[in-house]
């Protein structure tokens, strides 16, 4: 690799951030093409995948050589001690080049190899299957069918191929509303709740500069009203906070009056006037901040939990003034809405935001999370994840810094989607099939470019990258270690109420310690109540195989 | 009886609501000497509902129209609303409860009056820790790997048979051999309250030991005590040879150098030699250390208790927990009855009250956390200690020191918090059932990301418990499947196991 002067550095010392002592620990350290990798006396090995790196910092010299900080995007904060001021530099400038690929082709899963034949390969991609997910959900049917509007990308290039609309909507319609979106995401399906004949549809912002009304549009709401027999009232939920929304919500209220009246023509044609029928659309925001103010919350909680021996008082004033609970919470509270919209009023919800590809991911993701007992499946958590957040473009290469780009781009919001459901299998212990490991394996993979399901920002990108011929599916190697990540409280049977209600007072919203400090070991409990659950079950079902065969 | 006087009304028609996730009770409340009850109605289903009127801490009343409303505020953080038909029944009931809650005398308390079926006087009253605690020093020094000379450095002293020396320290304490009872009585004039130092914990690993006492009374003048520095010599030089000693001031450098103003002090260290003192707290291995405040009664136990907890494997156990207690709080005079005449709710200004031994049960709990197979109780137990320790029909947190004790016969008049903790019925809601025995010490980590909430005493009340205790009861089936299965493999699932 052109990009290593140094391959090894010996007499390197690595300190605990936290450590009381400040103990430290002397090794040697190794630069790989892909990985930097530290051995220490005790034969003990800490790899850091370059595509990890968020930030590597050379501190002033000092007595005992010179300070190197690395910071990744899976909060691991690793400081070492480079004897030689030369060697520090090589390193320093290698990791400068090696954490920021410029092309795609550079990345891990292009060279990575785990030794699986072609049709392994391939089984491994097709494991997930959406087309196979809607059918679970009960789509197609009388009134939903699947569109090939955008069998080509030619509608929409970043929605996927494959997309669900109304049946009575017309392509026409389809291609009409889109124009009057924002990059073309028209509503579509995002899921469909079988009993309640009720659907979470997804799209983007209008653009209200463009014209003030559009007619497609309006038809395309109107559809998926009426695609739901039980209540003709739909909700758009627009997941921005209000105060941002001023200017915009006028435009908006204007197309709900245009509907409006044009139901109460409908309806007085038809020779019936109940004033109820005059408000099919309600209007509710619910204030998740942009992306932008999510950086910089998480850049202040790292601050924060990077210091060490803070006092209690500073610890919970820095925790509070980083927001980070706060944003947590209000993408709970849009989940919990829209949950109860379908559960209690059989309502229809179209979500929105700006682009419909950050918020929007996390409220529907989150929602039918909420509703849908098979989301909180291991299983069914990577078809939530492909599903919401993959197919419908969730620009994870952006979002994660993949390549060197606009740093403005990055933004953590499928760490907070993964932290949501984190806080619900704190309040709900038996309700999920997966553990927390579960969850910190996946946002350590949507950073390490190992696998191809999170590189590139839309399916058709994927696509031209040819990524299911040249990489792996992350899915397939979650399975094979399953065992690492069942929950051994999990209960299928005792979810009575398949709907969760969280409760959201203030005080159920806790720093995630095992997150942000999973590297740190010294902040941790030092004994794993699941590992030894999860020994106990191995022991009691072996116990239980044993009696039988003693019986037989 | 005297209650009788106090007790305005016999009973009332009321509802009551006890939280957001619980259904209202409705039936006939009444108030006797100790108790606030409510029965369900003439269809007498056997659930009354009982309150300890002991474990009250406020009291309101308001009254609207021809019924009132009382809200009762208890110390173990629940709060009740009793609503009451009639404005009269409303204000006597209340005048009771107010008059009945507050009672002061220890010995027309409940627990002597509390006579529960299946338990015994007198039974688990049998710990006498500082005994049984030196019969264990004794056979850990007899079995200790380290030199002969300091195997037999201690001795059970009982200067205090009468509680002459110290008021506030049991009948026997462990003291170093080499200094005899009148030194003991003159190093006890010079602490305040008469609390001279005494062994807390012998560490056997290390041959080193954690002393307590109460701050020395120096002054302004500098005062010395000669029997008292021969003390603290005599624990050094029975120690390892060379082994050095701290000193540990609960109390900030401050704090201590006020303390002066008004009698007290700190050890000057010229006339210690060996001994640093420090006013921060310190973990080290290897040393003798001696911990005091002010008293002696509060942040003292606080710092050695928590300190056996994290050291001493036995004392995690279920036993060596009650032990710990019962000899490191109660017998070691932590003055419960004016520490805990009330809690968070109360109108009164605090005079003595605080919550020191909470702060010592959320200590547990935190470490509890941090390692949670190695203490054999679970949060239950810690909940339970909580409760009693503010209220309890049983005797074991009465009063504010042995002597107190013994005046009001405790021991033969109430039934112990211990027998009662340790019946079998008992066991699932105290014992943690993941305990697996850890023989290390368990060094807690101390960073605010560490520390949490606990939520399972403080939002008790106020919080739909279900989802974690189907947990908590997941778990357990978990557990004890396992150690039925281990032992005895039957060939029938379905026989109910004995």
């Amino acid at each position: 690799m052109e990009h290593i002067r140094t391959t090894k550095v010996e007499q390197v010392k690595l300190l605990d951030r936290f450590s009381t002592s400040n103990k430290s620990l002397t090794g040697t350290l190794y630069l790989t093409a892909t990985h930097l990798l530290f051995i220490d006396s005790h034969q003990k090995e800490t790899w850091i995948l370059h595509h990890h790196i968020a930030l590597v910092e050379k501190l002033a010299l000092t007595t005992s050589g010179c300070p190197l900080v690395i910071q990744c995007k899976n909060f691991r904060t690793v400081h070492f001690i480079v004897p030689r001021e030369r060697d520090c530099h090589d390193i320093y400038n290698s990791l400068l080049q090696l954490s920021k690929q410029a092309k795609y082709e550079d990345l891990y899963a292009f060279s990575y190899n785990p030794k699986q034949n072609d049709s392994e390969r391939l089984r491994g991609w097709q494991l997930v299957d959406l087309a196979e997910e809607y059918k679970r959900m009960g789509v197609p049917n009388s009134n939903w069918q699947l569109s090939d509007a955008n069998r080509d990308y030619k509608i929409c290039e970043t929605y996927p191929r494959e997309l669900y609309v109304p049946r009575i909507a017309s392509k026409p319609i389809i291609v009409g509303s889109s124009k009057f979106r924002s990059k073309g995401r028209f509503p579509v399906l995002s899921y469909y709740h079988q009993n309640k004949e009720a659907a979470i549809c997804r799209c983007s912002q209008p653009l209200s500069g463009f014209s003030a009304r559009c007619l497609e549009d309006e038809h395309l709401l109107q559809a998926i009203s009426k695609a739901n027999p039980a209540n003709r009232y739909m909700y758009v939920m627009d997941t921005r906070p209000r105060h941002r929304m001023q200017s915009w919500w006028a435009t908006q209220k204007d197309i709900g009056r245009i509907i409006l009246n044009a139901m109460a023509n409908r309806a007085a044609g038809k020779g019936y006037e109940n004033e109820d029928n005059y408000s099919n659309i309600r209007f509710q925001f619910v204030g998740i901040e942009n992306i932008h103010v999510m950086r910089s919350s998480l850049q202040k909680l790292l601050e924060v939990n990077g210091t060490k021996g803070l006092s209690v008082s500073d610890f919970y004033s820095g925790l509070e003034n980083a927001g980070w609970l706060r944003h947590i919470k209000a993408v709970m509270d849009a989940a919990i809405f829209l949950a109860k919209a379908i559960m209690v009023e059989n309502a229809s919800v179209l979500v929105h935001c700006s682009d419909g590809w950050d918020r929007t991911s996390q409220v529907c993701s989150l929602g039918s999370l909420l509703l849908d007992p098979y989301y909180r499946t291991i299983r069914g958590f990577m078809v939530l994840i492909e599903k919401d957040w993959i197919s419908f473009g969730h620009k994870y290469s952006e979002r994660c810094g993949h390549l060197d780009g606009d740093p403005k781009e990055v933004s953590p919001v499928f760490t907070q989607f993964l932290e949501c459901v984190w806080h619900l299998t704190e309040q709900f212990p038996q309700a999920f099939e997966f553990n927390e490991a579960f969850l910190l394996q996946i946002h350590e993979h949507i950073h390490s470019c190992q696998f191809g399901n999170f590189i590139g920002n839309c399916q058709k990108e994927r696509e031209e990258l040819k990524l299911k011929e040249k990489t792996y599916s992350l899915w397939p190697f979650l399975l094979d270690d399953q065992e690492k990540y069942v929950n051994p409280l999990y209960s299928s049977t005792s979810q009575k109420p398949a709907v969760l209600e969280p409760n959201t007072v203030a005080f159920h919203f806790k720093f995630w310690r095992n997150m942000y400090h999973q590297f740190d070991r010294t902040l941790h409990p030092r004994q794993s109540v699941f590992n030894i659950i999860m020994n106990m079950n191995e022991q009691n079902k072996q116990l239980q195989k044993d009696v039988k065969d003693l019986e037989s | 009886m005297e209650f009788s006087e106090l007790i305005r009304t016999g009973q009332a028609q009321a509802e009551l609501l006890r939280g957001p996730e619980m259904p209202p009770l409705r039936g006939t409340l009444c108030v006797t000497g100790h108790h606030l009850l409510l029965s369900p109605g003439p269809q007498a289903t056997p659930d009354l509902w009982l309150l300890l009127l002991r474990s009250v801490d406020s009291i309101e009343k308001r009254v609207a129209g021809d019924a009132g409303t009382i809200t009762l505020r208890c110390k173990d953080l629940r709060v009740l609303q009793l609503d009451i038909e009639g404005v009269e029944a409303t204000l006597d009931i209340a005048r009771s409860i107010e008059a009945l809650s507050s009672l002061e005398s220890v010995i027309t308390s409940f627990p002597f009056f509390y006579r529960p079926k299946g338990l015994r006087l007198g039974e688990a009253w049998h710990f006498h820790p500082p005994e049984r605690y030196y019969k264990r020093i004794a056979r850990e020094t007899w079995s200790s790997p380290l030199p002969v000379p300091q195997t037999r450095a201690w001795r059970l002293s009982e200067a205090n048979e009468d509680f002459s020396l110290c008021p506030s320290y049991p009948r026997a304490v462990i003291v170093p051999r080499a200094v005899d009872d009148d030194a003991l009585a003159r190093s006890a004039r010079f602490r305040q309250g008469g609390r001279f130092p005494v062994l807390s914990y012998y560490h056997a690993p290390r041959g080193t030991v954690l002393l307590r006492s109460s701050q020395p009374l120096t002054g302004r003048q500098k005062l010395r005590c000669a029997e008292d520095e021969e003390l603290l010599r005599a624990v050094l030089a029975e120690a390892r040879p060379g082994a050095r000693g701290f000193i540990v001031d609960t109390r900030s450098a401050q704090a201590a150098k006020q303390a002066r103003m008004t009698g007290g002090g700190t050890e000057a260290k010229a006339a210690y030699p060996g001994w640093k003192r420090l006013h921060r707290p310190l973990e080290r291995e290897g040393a003798c250390i001696l911990v005091h405040g002010a008293e002696g009664t509060d942040s003292t136990l606080l710092v050695t208790s928590l300190a056996q907890l994290i050291l001493d494997p036995l004392s995690r156990t279920m036993a060596g927990f009650q032990e710990l207690i019962e000899r490191e709080w109660i017998q070691a005079g932590h003055p419960f009855q004016l520490r805990c005449a009330h809690s968070a709710f109360s109108h009164t200004r605090p005079k003595h009250e605080a919550p020191i031994f909470l702060l010592f049960l959320d200590c547990v709990w935190q470490l509890g956390r941090q390692f949670p197979l190695s203490l054999e109780f679970g949060e239950g137990m810690l909940l339970a200690l909580f409760d009693h320790s503010y209220a309890s029909p049983f005797g074991t947190f009465l009063c504010n020191s042995e002597k107190e004790r013994c005046l009001c016969e405790v021991r033969t008049r109430t039934h112990s918090l211990w027998s009662g903790l340790n019946q079998p019925k008992e066991q699932r809601k105290l014992r943690n059932p993941l305990y697996v025995p850890n023989p290390l010490a368990i060094w807690p980590s101390v960073e605010p990301q560490s520390l949490r909430l606990w939520q399972g005493l403080f939002l008790r009340w106020t919080h739909p418990p279900e989802p974690s205790e189907v947990a908590w009861e997941k778990v357990w089936q978990i557990a004890t499947d396992q150690k039925t299965e281990g032992s005895q493999p039957t060939d029938s699932a379905s026989e109910p196991q004995p």
